[in-house]
């Protein structure tokens, strides 16, 4: 008896197309070994646009519906297979066509049952009637197509010639692709074009603490014992050979580490063409496959064998560490990662070329990695460029060693760039690669001169470290998109919007809408036992990124010209109208950090400080005058003469008039309180002297955010710059409370009852870590509590009577302060991306959408 | 928030007869947001002297307006409603005095003819720039002597200078009736903030107040415009909340609305019309209208059969919507729906829906950006998107001093961010042009004056291998 197969073995990512006549039982078999959202069964596809499995008039619909379905599932990376007779040419064609866009592979399962079972099942199905004819055709068809299944491109073939067979099939074995290491994390040492260039490559090795000895040559070994350091890997990307003086050598250092497992190689353009030259055939002896060929004309054929084995058994790409490594010859797109198909190992050898050639005659490549926005980094060589730089995450580091540049390494996880310089120039580069440096901005910095209006517009999902997902409604991302056009300044500036701020819950004391007795409940509710108040500066949000020259703001932002820093709004507008006078702004904050030695002590030469500005009416100077000033003096000039002719009328002893009066002269009175109130915060400004700023988080230095300390950190660090420049800089008031303790609780509440008595607008109740996670997750960064007669110039002057209050303490909290925490992770998420030195489109979706939170609808009074 | 008015009529107490208030008595009618006080100051046979005193609860008000429209930017909190005379006022007049106001007096019938020398006192109107002109211009065809009275901001502030508050006092000889009309028409016509009206059928109800008086006045067109404004726009959007209150568009001044206004409509006309000729002679058919605003240009493309396809982009969503109600895109045949496209996009961010055109017209628009922008949005239109021709209007600097009412070194729109002369100008688009591989050619838009040259110019930019 024939011993049958009990499975079958296919990648983990292909296009699967069952084949078999109408009753051949490939849905119940499909069902049997494959998930059922795998399954893209065409009745099913006929039912769903005209409620019919078998109507033959929704064919042409169902199939297209049939092919959507399929990219969709194919892009995502989902095996798919095809539940259809697919007897015909025509039928499979676009199906392989399909596995081929998407760089999978395209599977026959062919199930040839006997025409009389088939036929047999379909008499047995009340909805199936179609004559003998049409099976008898199917199966002519089928017969005739198994032999060309694998010429029309299927790579894996199965038949199965029975119902004994097919039923012997227990399971669908899934193999990965060669190219899937995702188990492998490294450490790694990725190492650029190596061309032949043996001693620079030992060297390079050696720098990176491999050890590298000559020993006698065998067939393991290839002359070389290399020991790794620390349990790194060497990856190679390839092209080891040409134009340079000792491809063998490389060869067989190369074939050495990867033989004892402490290596992985791809292969580059150029030893493929030595794969092709060594197989015998037709290749064209140069570019450098001329050194290469007399180098190996002293070896032996056996060594030759070798390294066509060796060359022809590369993989085109790798994927490494839970998918965030790839490292291609020519670098590789996002869609191709991971996949398989002659596109994605002519894109990892050659890159993408236009069809073009330059003035040199080389082709013309297009930079696909300006367009990368890949999860995974892309380690790639191919292109000599005289530095290494990352752009979206992708890094070139072919150096042009054997041009007589140097020969780079990157560390990996590390990214540490290592590199030995040539020992000379071994041939003269076609295109003179070090043109390329012409420009004074990095890469990055040069593509991120302009971002793309598909990374910020339509419906949009953050991930942020601190709140997971958060999601930009469409509405709100069209606002957005116009403020930020409008008035934004440069986004390289915005590395950070500040998040809205809660006020408290409203007080139960009679006279007080809010009170910091809430503020302490509110934490404590929270689990949160130590918080700091400081007191709340009445005048505008700014954000300051100031940097220690001219030369940083170029090395770190990419911005040219535009002064040594900037100071913008919460929505991100320039804070100054005035260019002298922003200069003249910054400049003096920049001193004061010089002065207190801030730059040292930070290994710095940027930073980036949440602040508040004052006074007020130096920003809000319109506001206040067509607002709060038209509402005062409009009140005054009314009331003065209603109390007036109240008067008069008073002396004619009509009832009810005194009642009147007396409340005409209470709202008198309350418009006194009020004008009184924002006069707190203003005063003239006639230059820089006049202007105080008072800073309050230290958001961000080189290399890292500074969340991480507590705000007692902050402030500390904060007044020792500001005792550079008291003039300008106000360091914030502030009092640790222990929450147990009720007399320092008291204690804060009758120095938030001084304040606030002397015109103060209040005091913010924070959390002591910057970051606070209580018993329901992220606790509110800040609480505010306002003070009762600055209150009045956000609920009106007469919100303090008491028939007005108690409407008023009738408010909910929920949105505003969901808002605070989603914008509060988003920019702190966009500090993070910065100082990662993410690309700007990534620091500013985040930044943009702190501004389309924003325009959501919350009661602006809260 | 008062009103007051004294006759010296004799005898004066028949002033109460009239309105049907006694005069002994205070009184008070209900508002939908408070009350409304009447009583008499003054009540003898020489002077008769009646007050309207508005009780306005300002909380109650800002809860009222969030049930029947969406919400308010903060503004509208602290807001001046409740001192004012406004369209509250015109309501409490229409309770308070409604058998006065609609001509009847049951008990004194011989009274309604009556013509008295009337004294009106307001605390206080609000009136937007150049009010003091507008409240002449209302009040004085009418036969009113008017004595304004304006109010300084705040006392200690002086440096922010007046508001726009006056104090009115009105002196005249009519029928009550005819007075009471007056007020209550004219007094919402001088407040450009929202009207608190209840309905449409309000409106109606107002202009029937008119009657006899309205048809013959020299601003009656001015006054049904201004009076119908407030109508429906209570609503803010999302949009509003985030415009930070500094550049919220300034009422426009009185005297503008006639002549720099007209020169400015009959300019932007004539710039349209340019444009259009020149994206003809370009010979494009596949056009895009890079800030088409309500979409102006977009309708005179949309009727010339060479334009096949059509693309407007404007950044701010509300601007579209508004072109595709001028438009009337929704009601378009679908074979016109196919010609045209609108959609939200910035002039800042590269943006592949730009790419392939062969025509854009850029008109009035790079003046709103920064300047520091302005290389994005070279590099956005030169570099990416490319398109064969790109007609760019913007104004011409030196010739606002032509422009009477405009203060030197002010821009013609508040939102501009700069304006350039002719030689900065030709001196960007050169650069543009070089850099980018075009060909440009500049014209002047509008009548050139010898001195300044016209009022806009144009650059019509060629790619260069055309």
């Amino acid at each position: 008896m024939v011993k049958t197969m009990n499975k079958i073995k296919i990648p983990e990512l292909s296009l699967v197309v069952l084949i078999g006549v109408s009753g051949s039982g490939k849905s119940t078999f499909a069902k049997r070994v494959f998930k059922e959202t795998e399954i893209i069964s065409s009745d099913k596809c006929r039912a769903m646009v005209s409620d019919d499995e078998n109507n033959q008039a929704a064919t042409v619909d169902a199939f297209e519906l049939l092919h959507y379905i399929s990219s969709k599932r194919l892009k995502n990376g989902h095996l798919t297979v095809i539940d259809a007779t697919n007897v015909q040419t025509e039928a499979r064609k676009p199906l392989v066509q399909l596995a081929r866009d998407y760089h999978c592979l395209p599977v026959a399962i062919v199930l040839d049952v006997p025409e009389k079972i088939c036929q047999a099942r379909n008499d047995e199905r009340v909805d199936r009637n179609f004559g003998k004819h049409v099976l008898r055709q199917q199966r002519s068809q089928l017969k005739r197509s198994i032999r060309n299944l694998k010429r029309e491109g299927f790579r894996h073939v199965h038949v199965l010639s029975s119902v004994e067979e097919i039923d012997a099939i227990q399971k669908i074995q899934r193999e990965k692709l060669y190219n899937d290491k995702k188990e492998v994390s490294g450490p790694f040492d990725i190492i650029g074009d190596i061309h032949g260039c043996i001693d620079e490559a030992i060297e390079l090795l050696q720098k990176l603490g491999y050890n590298v000895d000559e020993i006698a040559y065998d067939n393991e070994s290839f002359g070389y014992k290399v020991a790794n350091p620390e349990g790194r890997k060497a990856l190679f990307l390839g092209d080891l050979v040409d134009r340079g003086p000792n491809s063998p050598a490389v060869l067989k250092l190369v074939m050495s580490m990867v033989k004892s497992g402490i290596a992985y190689c791809v292969p580059g353009n150029h030893d493929m063409k030595l794969q092709k030259y060594l197989s015998g055939k037709n290749v064209q002896i140069k570019h450098g496959l001329e050194q290469t060929v007399e180098q190996l004309s002293q070896e032996s054929e056996d060594f030759k064998n070798t390294v066509k084995e060796f060359l022809y058994g590369l993989v085109s790409h790798y994927v490494f560490d839970k998918g965030k490594l790839v490292i291609a010859h020519a670098g590789l797109k996002e869609e191709m990662q991971g996949r398989g198909s002659g596109a994605v190992r002519s894109f990892c050898m050659y890159g993408e070329t236009t069809g073009e050639t330059d003035e040199f005659g080389l082709p013309v490549r297009h930079n696909w990695a300006a367009d990368y926005r890949g999860r995974a980094k892309v380690v790639y060589g191919h292109t000599p460029v005289p530095e290494a730089q990352w752009l979206n995450k992708t890094i070139d580091i072919d150096t042009g060693c054997v041009f007589g540049g140097k020969l780079t390494a990157l560390r990996y996880p590390e990214e540490e760039l290592v590199s030995v310089p040539a020992k000379m120039m071994y041939a003269e580069p076609a295109r003179p690669y070090k043109l390329e440096a012409d420009s004074s901005l990095s890469h990055q910095h040069e593509l991120d001169d302009l971002l793309d209006i598909d990374d910020v517009i339509g419906k949009r999902i953050v991930a942020t470290s601190l709140q997971n997902n958060i999601t930009i409604r469409e509405e709100n991302s069209i606002a957005a998109l116009e403020v930020m056009s409008r008035f934004a300044m440069n986004p390289k500036w915005l590395i950070y919007l500040p998040p809205t701020m809660s006020p408290s819950e409203t007080s139960d004391i009679d006279e007080y809408l809010e009170h910091p007795k809430e503020a302490f409940k509110y934490f404590k509710s929270q689990g949160i036992d130590k918080v700091i108040c400081e007191e709340k500066h009445m005048g505008s949000r700014a954000i300051l990124v100031v940097c220690k020259d001219e030369n940083a703001v170029k090395e770190r932002f990419g911005i040219e010209n535009e002064g040594i820093g900037a100071c913008f709004t919460r929505t991100g507008r320039n804070f100054f109208n005035d260019s002298a006078l922003e200069n003249a702004f910054l400049n003096r904050v920049q001193l004061a950090l010089t002065h207190s030695g801030f730059w040292t002590k930070f290994n710095t030469d940027w930073v980036c400080l949440d602040t508040e500005l004052m006074p007020w009416s130096a920003k809000a100077q319109s506001l206040l005058k067509d607002q709060y000033a038209s509402v005062g003096a409009s009140a005054s000039a009314a009331l003065a003469n209603v109390i007036g002719n109240l008067e008069i009328t008073q002396k004619r002893g009509i009832d009810g008039v005194d009642q009147l009066l007396e409340s005409y002269m209470a709202k008198s009175e309350m418009i006194g309180d009020y004008t009184k109130a924002y006069g707190n915060y203003c005063w003239p400004v006639n230059g820089l002297d006049d202007y105080k700023l008072a800073p309050f988080h230290i958001l961000a230095t080189d290399g890292e955010t500074h969340m991480n300390k507590n705000h007692e950190w902050h402030m500390e660090t904060i007044k020792s710059i500001c005792e550079a420049d008291p003039k300008l800089m106000v360091a914030t008031p502030y009092q640790l409370i222990d929450l147990d303790d009720d007399s320092q609780i008291e204690s804060a509440i009758a120095w938030w009852t001084e304040l606030t008595e002397k015109g103060g607008e209040g005091m913010v109740v924070k959390p002591l870590d910057f970051v606070a996670h209580g018993k329901k997750g992220l606790v509110q960064p800040a609480i505010k509590c306002r003070g009762k007669e600055y209150l009045r110039i956000i609920y009106g002057p007469e919100y303090t009577l008491q028939e007005n209050l108690k409407v008023l303490k009738n408010r909910g909290l929920g949105r505003k302060r969901s808002l605070a925490l989603r914008e509060f992770a988003l920019g702190l998420e966009a500090l993070d991306r910065f100082v990662k030195k993410e690309p700007l489109r990534k620091v500013h979706e985040c930044v943009f959408g702190v501004l389309a939170l924003e325009s959501e609808a919350v009661d602006p009074r809260l | 928030m008062l009103l007051n008015i004294s006759t010296t009529h004799n005898p004066a107490t028949d002033l109460s007869f009239l309105l049907h208030k006694h005069p002994d008595k205070l009184q008070s009618v209900e508002l939908a947001t408070g009350k409304a006080h009447i009583f008499y100051s003054e009540a003898t046979t020489d002077n008769c002297s009646v007050n309207l005193l508005l009780d306005i609860n300002p909380i109650e008000l800002v809860k009222n307006n969030r049930n029947n429209s969406s919400d308010f930017a903060l503004a509208h909190y602290v807001n001046d409603r409740p001192y004012v005379a406004s369209s509250f006022m015109s309501v409490a007049i229409s309770k308070a005095f409604s058998t006065a106001l609609n001509g009847k007096c049951s008990k004194r019938p011989e009274l309604l003819d009556q013509v008295m020398d009337f004294e009106v006192k307001i605390s206080v109107l609000p009136a937007p720039k150049g009010g003091e002109l507008l409240i002449r211009r209302l009040f004085e065809p009418l036969g009113y002597e008017v004595i304004l009275q304006r109010h300084q901001l705040d006392a200690n502030f002086p440096e922010w200078g007046d508001s726009k508050y006056y104090t009115l006092n009105l002196k005249g000889a009519c029928k009550l009736k005819e007075l009471l009309s007056h007020l209550y028409v004219l007094i919402p016509v001088l407040d450009t903030n929202k009207h608190y009206w209840v309905n449409q059928s309000e409106v109606e109800k107002l202009l029937a107040k008119g009657e006899g008086w309205l048809g013959n006045h020299p601003e009656k067109e001015q006054i049904t415009k201004r009076y119908l404004r407030g109508i429906g726009g209570l609503t803010r959007n999302a949009l509003d909340r985030l415009i930070e209150n500094d550049l919220e568009e300034q009422p426009i001044e009185v005297e503008e609305e006639s002549e720099v206004v007209k020169k400015k409509e009959s300019l932007h006309h004539q710039r349209l019309k340019l444009a259009l000729q020149e994206l003809k002679n370009s010979g494009a058919k596949r056009v895009v209208d890079l800030g088409c605003g309500e979409g102006k240009l977009l309708k005179s493309l949309l009727k010339e059969k060479q334009f096949e396809e059509i693309l407007g982009v404007d950044v701010s969503y509300k601007t579209l919507e508004k072109a595709m109600e001028k438009l009337h895109y929704n009601e378009m045949s679908p074979k016109q729906k196919e010609r045209i496209k609108l959609i939200q996009g910035s002039l800042t961010y590269r943006d592949k829906r730009l790419d392939g055109y062969d025509a854009a017209a850029i008109i009035e628009v790079i003046e709103h950006l920064d300047l520091n922008r302005l290389r994005s949005f070279e590099r956005v239109v030169f570099e990416f998107s490319k398109p064969k021709v790109v007609v760019l209007t913007t104004p011409n600097r030196e010739y606002n001093e032509l422009f009477e009412s405009m203060a030197t070194d002010s821009f013609r729109h508040t939102d501009h961010r700069f304006e350039w002369t002719r030689k900065e100008f030709s001196n960007w688009a050169g650069q543009v042009a070089n850099s980018h591989g075009y060909d440009v050619e500049i014209k002047p838009v509008g009548e050139e004056d010898e001195k300044v040259g016209a009022p806009s110019q144009m650059a019509i930019f060629k790619l260069s291998e055309l």
